[in-house]
This record gives structure tokens, C-alpha cells and sequence, in this order.
């Protein structure tokens, strides 16, 4: 069976919609959040480098690299957000996150 | 010098009103006074004059009552307003009795412009004091037992201390009495008419912490009210027939109205019948005629001096004294002369009914007011306008004695009403034993006093006149007679006599001071002295040179006439019921005193009827009170609370704020919930774009 860029395409699109319904349906923790947006990001690096792949472009990948960059950077500053979070509040579980509550 | 008479009790009521209210002002400085009632112990007045207030109550040695718990110090002052107030009355009350002189025998009437008091298109009132003969007996009489009252109230208001304010009140009541009666146009005689309707609201509720008296005191208000409805329409359509309301145009053009009719509601009514009917409505309510009588018992709430100036002397009689003033036109409606005599005949019998069976002193007295003031009503309906106000003058001096000597009782038993719990007490009271003897014996018509010469001659009156509704009235007069005498005595026996129902209340009881003896004493010479002396004056042919114009007897010089062929059986008819209720009153309550039990007993219903007053205040808590309840109910719960608040401005604002309440559920402070939100809208955005984007 060849692997074309549909099957990659699939792959991208479930782990995205699993990054999407992981942000929806967690009720426990802050940090699977994060962890879903990384999902989603890596889903939208698959992406990328498959359209770079079979478009022949070098500039899917290098995009690829920055969002790659990018996340860790975000990932660094989620965590250190919730840590600060954690130690003001003392729960970082989703239902106690609702300080906009109207 | 008529000014003056008018004049000084009004500036007596600003004086005393004025200490009143710097009095007020030193014992709550920079608060509204609390009443009195709510701290018996009184630690938030000054604290060095409670020590004194104390020692002041129990000088006499009273139990704690109801009418000066608290034991108060007297306000600064209160002497003072006592001396102003009586030297003023005094002053009037000599002035009057030489105005008398002068406007009844020397016949100078009087008629004194003082200023405009309204101008207005067709309307023309003026303050002007007119003096008649009518007017001079008015005079006298208000002024004379107006000052007698004030002096007793020195002695009976002693321990009380609000007595500026009390002082202040009287002299006012009077003022607005001798405006009524020196009115000289409807309108003014409306505006003294009010003044004594508010002195005597006020003077009700005078113990204002009394719940029962602000009930009585409101109650009395709004009576007079209804009365007053008719009397204000009577006044209207004086207007709009004759087009002025000062007497001498009104009593010009009366004879001018004979025939003619209103046209109201497709029906024709007879013009002057109406506005008779009307004014006389007014007459119904200040002089608690039959129907419009429940507040006259309720209003014995107030310091006795108030029921004996007010309840019984004068302002009562305000309504007699509006028929006899406005006499040319009531002679003029044969149908509203009846009614007056239909109704004062009526309540004659029905207040002396109820008479017999009350138990408070007080009231007793007030339904015997009530019952008297039906007997000059009776007269001034079949045209004896000189008849009745004679029984006026009588019985100003007779009952204003018998209720200033019930207050003397009442003071010497410590402020117990309740006959059943006297007795005996004749011996350690003489001297208003011996009054309130004096006083029965007027009222009942005992010959030679006072009232056996103005009542006799009412019910002779009935006799020689006329139609069905005089001779109703000769049967209830006459019946009357023997229920008064009866009821009275009874007072007086269950009351001095017998043996003594409370021991500890009969050992203690004291004679009052001479300051309320003397007025007593005095009212009781003139219960004797207002007969004999005045009958040629009110009747026969003394009274048309005393009266001349001021009263219509056209009608009354014929019953003059008649009353002297008379058959002596009718002539003793009122001495022999007298006597018969005595009798009766003497086996039931000396010689049998369980008959009355063994009766109340048998004729069960009858005495409950009566003890009940005739069910009136049951009646009328039934047809008016309770309805009028229902539909304030039904505004307040449905118009009020379910209309306005459901869909007025309150319900916009409630339906506005439910909105907002669930748009604001809308902002759970979850985060997934917004960024599903955010999903949903790039998904939409997106969606859109897709196809619309497309085109």
C-alpha cells in the first residue's frame, strides 16, 4: 500500500480533532490543556511537513521548525503561568479555573 | 366687644399652644417626642425631675392607670396656660352674657364686617360676626360652660402632664364654636363647623397613646365626615339655587324656591326638600342623630371635661343650632321637617334604650346626650324652633353638670368607669352626690328644674302638631321619658346608693377639689336656674319679642296657642312616665336587687340586643368597614401588587433583569467553554467563507 498524502492528511486532521476535544471534554487539569495545544500544534507541523514533502517546498519544514520553536516557548510559559497559578490559588483543576464567572 | 368674645379664646389657644409647644421642645430637645406610653418608667425624660414625678403620683396614692402612666412631670408652664386660658374665657363668658342682655332685651342686634374671606366669580364670603337673639343664647351657653369646664379641668387635668396642650385645645374648640355660631354665611358657619370637628378630633385622642382613643378619635372623625359630605352638597346647592350663601339673601329668596324642582338622574326632586334633606344630613352627623350616632359613645375615650364641653354642651348641639339658624328654610319643606322629626324621634327611643343597659358611666350619659339631642331635633321639626333651643339651653347646663360630676366619680374611684363596681359612694362624696342628683333630676324633668320646663313643652310641642311623623314622635318622646328617668336613676343607684361593690376602691375614694367643685356647683344652680327664669323668653308670645327675625315661629305661635287648652291628662303625661321610671329604677335596683339579673336573664335576647347597642357597630362593620377592606384588599394585592408590579414599570424592570440573569449564566469563567465558542465561530466564519466566498 502506498502512503500518500491523504493518510497523512488523516492523521493530521484526527490528531487535531483529538488536541480539539481534549480541550473541551478535560475537566480535570490545567495542564492537559496544554498538553492538547500541543496536540494541535504538532497535528498542524504534520501538516506542513507533508505538504512540504510531496510540494517539493523546504519551506513547509522550516516553518515546521518554528512552530516547533514557538511551542516549546509557549509550553514554557503555560507551565510557568500554572505554577504561579497553582501557588495562589492552590488547585489548578479546570472547574476551579472560573474567576470570569458572571 | 363681640370681637373680643370671639377673639380672646383664640388667643388663649395660641398662648397655651406656644408653652405647649416650648414645653415640647425642653423635654425632647432635638428628637421627636415618643410617646409617652412606651416607657412607663420614663428614664428618657430629665433625669432629676423623675424623683419628683414619682412622689407626684403617689401623692394621691393612684394605682398605675392609663390615663397618666408614666407619671410625668407637669410641662414648664402649665400654670400659666391655665391662668391665660380661664381669664380669657371669663372675660368672654361676661361679655356674652351682657351681649345677651343687650341683643335680647334691648334688641340691638349686631352685625360686625371683619374682612373678605373669599371672592371668587359669583362667591362672596365674608368673616362677619352676626348677633341675634339666636346667637346671644349660643353665646352664653358656649362661653359660660366652655369656662366652668376649663376650671374644672384644672382640678381634673392635675395629674396630667400635658396640660398646656390640653388648655390650648379647649380654648380653641371654643374659638371655632363661637365661629360657627356667629357665622353670618354657609361658608363660614362650614369653617367654624370643621374647627370644632377637628378640636374634637383632637381632643379624643388627646391620651394619643391610648390605642382605643386614637381608634374613637378617628372614628368620630370620619362620622362627621360622612355628615359633613351632605352638609358641604346642602351648602353647593344653596349656591347654585340662590347663587349667594349669606343668610339674609339665602332667607329672602327661600320663599321664592317653594315648587321649584332639580332635575337629577330622570328624576324631578323637589329643590328646597333637597337642600334641606342635605344640610340636615350635616345637622345628622354633629349631633350623632340615628344612623350617624356610633361615634358619640366611642368618643367618651377623651378626658371627661372634653365629653361634657364637647360631647354634651355644645358642639353636639352645633347641629340643633344649624337647624334653628337656617329655620326659614327648613319651615319652608313640610317632607324635611318631618324627617327631622322622624329621626329625632327615633333617636330619642333608640339611644334611651340603649341606655338601660350600659355599664360605663360615661357612656350611659352619652347615649342620654344622644336621646336629648333627638327630643330638640323633635321640636325643631314640627317648627318649635324656640322649644328646642330652649332644651339646648337646659340641657347644655344639666348634662355638661352630670358629666363633670361623672368625672368627679371617676376621679374619686381612680379612673373606674364601670358602675357594677360603685355603689355606696354617697356618703363618702356628698357634694357630687348631691349634683348628679341635681343634674337627674333636670334631665328627667323633675318639675321645677330646668329640664321638666324644656321637655315637657317638646313633647306638648308633638301634640298640637299635625301628621303622622309628629305623632310618632309624641309616642317615642313621650316613652323616652320614662327610659331616661329610668337609666338615670339607675346611675344613680347603682352608683351612690346600695352597699359597695369594690371595698378596696369605695375606702379610698376622696371628695375632688374645690376648683371642680365650684364649676360644679355653678352648673348645678343653673340646673335649676336656666328653667323658669328663660320660659317666657323661649316660648310663647316672650319668645317672638326675643327672638324677632332670627327664628321662623310662624308655626310655633300656634302651637303656643294650643299648648294652653291642652287636656291636663297629656300635660302630666311626661311627670307621670318620670315618676313611673323612677319607680321602677327604685324596686329594681333598692328594693329587688335581683330583679334586673332575673330579667337580663329571661328576656335574654332583648338584653343582649340592647348591651349591643342594636348591633350598629356590627352592622356597619359589616356592610361598610369590611367591604371597604375587601376593595382596598383588592386594589393593594391585585391592582397594586399584581397589576403595576406584574406589568407596570416594576414588571418591565423584573422581565429586563430575568434576561440579564440568564445572559449572564452565559459566562461560566470556564475556559473550554469559551474556546468552544471560539470553535464554533471560526468553524462558522470559516463555513461562510467557504461558500459564500465562493460566489
Amino acid at each position: 500500500m502506498i502512503i500518500g498524502l491523504g493518510h497523512y492528511l488523516s492523521v493530521a486532521a484526527i490528531v487535531f480533532t483529538l488536541g480539539v476535544l481534549g480541550i473541551f471534554l478535560n475537566r480535570k487539569n490545567v495542564i492537559i490543556i496544554l498538553m492538547s495545544i500541543e496536540l494541535i500544534l504538532l497535528s498542524v507541523n504534520i501538516n506542513l511537513v507533508a505538504f512540504s514533502t510531496f510540494l517539493n517546498d523546504i519551506v513547509g519544514q522550516v516553518y515546521a521548525l518554528i512552530v516547533l520553536t514557538v511551542a516549546a516557548a509557549e509550553a514554557a510559559i503555560g507551565l510557568a503561568i500554572l505554577v504561579a497559578y497553582f501557588r495562589n490559588r492552590g488547585s489548578i483543576a479546570v472547574e476551579d479555573v472560573n474567576l470570569m464567572k458572571g | 366687644m363681640y370681637q373680643a368674645i370671639v377673639v380672646l379664646p383664640l388667643l388663649g389657644a395660641i398662648v397655651a399652644g406656644l408653652i405647649a409647644l416650648a414645653g415640647a421642645r425642653a423635654r425632647f430637645p432635638g428628637e421627636d417626642p415618643p410617646p409617652p406610653g412606651d416607657h412607663p418608667a420614663a428614664p428618657h425624660t430629665e433625669g432629676h425631675a423623675h424623683g419628683a414625678a414619682v412622689a407626684h403620683g403617689d401623692a394621691h396614692g393612684s394605682e398605675a392607670h392609663d390615663e397618666n402612666e408614666g407619671h410625668e412631670p407637669s410641662a414648664a408652664g402649665s400654670h400659666l396656660a391655665e391662668l391665660v386660658t380661664c381669664t380669657f374665657l371669663v372675660i368672654s363668658c361676661v361679655l356674652s352674657w351682657i351681649g345677651f342682655y343687650n341683643v335680647g332685651f334691648g334688641g340691638h342686634d349686631a352685625h360686625i364686617p371683619l374682612f373678605t374671606f373669599i371672592t371668587f366669580g359669583d362667591l362672596h364670603s365674608e368673616w362677619t360676626l352676626r348677633i341675634d337673639a339666636l346667637t346671644a343664647v349660643m353665646l352664653v351657653v358656649v362661653t359660660t360652660i366652655s369656662s366652668l369646664v376649663h376650671i374644672y379641668s384644672i382640678g381634673y387635668m392635675e395629674e396630667d402632664p400635658y396640660k398646656p396642650r390640653f388648655f390650648s385645645y379647649l380654648s380653641f374648640f371654643t374659638f371655632a364654636m363661637l365661629m360657627l355660631v356667629t357665622a353670618d354665611n354657609l361658608v363660614q358657619l362650614f369653617f367654624g363647623w370643621e374647627g370644632v370637628g377637628l378640636a374634637s378630633y383632637l381632643l379624643i385622642g388627646f391620651w394619643y397613646h391610648k390605642p382605643e382613643a386614637n381608634a374613637a378619635a378617628i372614628k368620630a372623625f370620619i362620622v362627621n365626615r360622612i355628615g359633613d359630605f351632605g352638609f358641604s352638597l346642602g351648602i353647593f346647592a344653596v349656591f347654585y339655587l340662590i347663587g349667594a350663601i349669606d343668610f339674609d339673601t339665602i332667607f329672602a329668596q327661600a320663599p321664592g324656591l317653594v315648587g321649584k324642582s332639580f332635575h337629577f338622574l330622570s328624576w324631578n326632586v323637589d329643590a328646597l326638600t333637597t337642600v334641606c334633606l342635605l344640610l340636615f344630613m350635616g345637622a345628622m352627623g354633629k349631633s350623632a342623630q340615628f344612623l350617624l350616632h356610633t361615634w358619640l359613645p366611642d368618643a367618651m375615650e377623651g378626658p371627661t371635661p372634653v365629653s361634657a364641653l364637647i360631647h354634651a354642651a355644645t358642639m353636639v348641639t352645633a347641629g340643633v343650632f344649624m337647624v334653628a339658624r337656617l329655620s326659614p328654610l327648613f319651615s319652608l319643606s313640610q317632607d324635611a321637617s318631618a324627617f327631622v322629626t322622624f329621626i329625632g324621634g327615633t333617636t330619642a327611643i333608640f339611644a334611651a334604650s340603649v341606655a338601660l343597659v350600659q355599664n360605663d358611666i360615661k357612656r350611659i350619659i352619652a347615649y342620654s346626650t344622644c336621646s336629648q339631642l333627638g327630643y330638640m331635633f323633635v321640636a325643631m321639626g314640627v317648627g318649635a324652633y324656640s322649644v328646642g333651643m330652649f332644651h339646648l339651653f337646659t340641657h347644655a347646663f344639666f348634662k355638661a353638670l352630670l358629666f363633670l360630676g361623672s368625672g368627679s366619680v371617676i376621679l374619686a374611684m381612680h379612673h373606674e368607669q364601670d358602675i357594677r363596681r360603685m355603689g355606696g359612694l354617697w356618703n363618702k362624696i356628698p357634694f357630687t352626690f348631691a349634683v348628679m342628683v341635681i343634674g337627674t333630676l333636670a334631665l328627667t324633668g323633675f318639675p321645677l328644674t330646668a329640664g321638666f320646663f324644656s321637655k315637657d313643652a317638646i313633647i306638648e310641642a308633638d301634640v298640637t302638631t299635625q301628621g303622622a311623623a309628629a305623632s310618632y314622635a309624641f309616642v317615642m318622646t313621650t316613652l323616652a321619658a320614662a327610659l331616661t328617668s329610668f337609666y338615670s336613676w339607675r346611675l344613680i343607684f347603682k352608683t351612690f346608693l346600695g352597699a359597695p361593690h369594690d371595698r378596696h376602691h369605695y375606702e379610698s375614694a376622696h371628695e375632688s377639689p374645690k376648683v371642680m367643685l365650684i364649676p360644679l356647683a355653678l352648673l348645678a344652680f343653673g340646673s335649676f336656674a336656666a328653667g323658669w327664669p328663660f320660659v317666657q323668653i323661649f316660648m310663647g308670645h316672650g319668645a317672638d319679642v326675643f327672638f324677632g327675625t332670627s327664628l321662623k315661629l310662624v308655626e310655633a305661635d300656634k302651637i303656643f296657642e294650643e299648648t294652653e287648652t291642652l287636656p291636663v291628662a297629656i300635660k302630666l303625661a311626661p311627670t307621670i312616665m318620670m315618676l313611673g321610671g323612677l319607680l321602677v329604677a327604685w324596686l329594681f335596683y333598692i328594693r329587688r336587687p335581683d330583679l334586673p339579673e332575673a330579667l337580663a336573664r329571661d328576656q335574654k335576647p332583648l338584653y343582649e340586643f340592647l348591651l349591643n347597642k342594636w348591633y350598629f357597630d356590627e352592622l356597619y362593620d359589616f356592610l361598610f368597614v369590611r367591604p371597604t377592606l375587601w376593595l382596598g384588599r383588592l386594589f393593594w394585592k391585585g391592582g397594586d401588587g399584581f397589576l403595576i408590579d406584574g406589568f407596570g414599570p416594576d414588571g418591565v424592570s423584573a422581565r429586563v433583569l430575568d434576561v440579564t440573569r440568564n445572559v449572564v449564566r452565559l459566562q461560566t469563567g470556564y475556559l473550554y467553554h469559551y474556546a468552544f465558542a471560539m470553535l464554533i465561530g471560526v468553524a462558522a466564519a470559516i463555513t461562510w467563507f467557504m461558500f459564500a466566498g465562493l460566489r
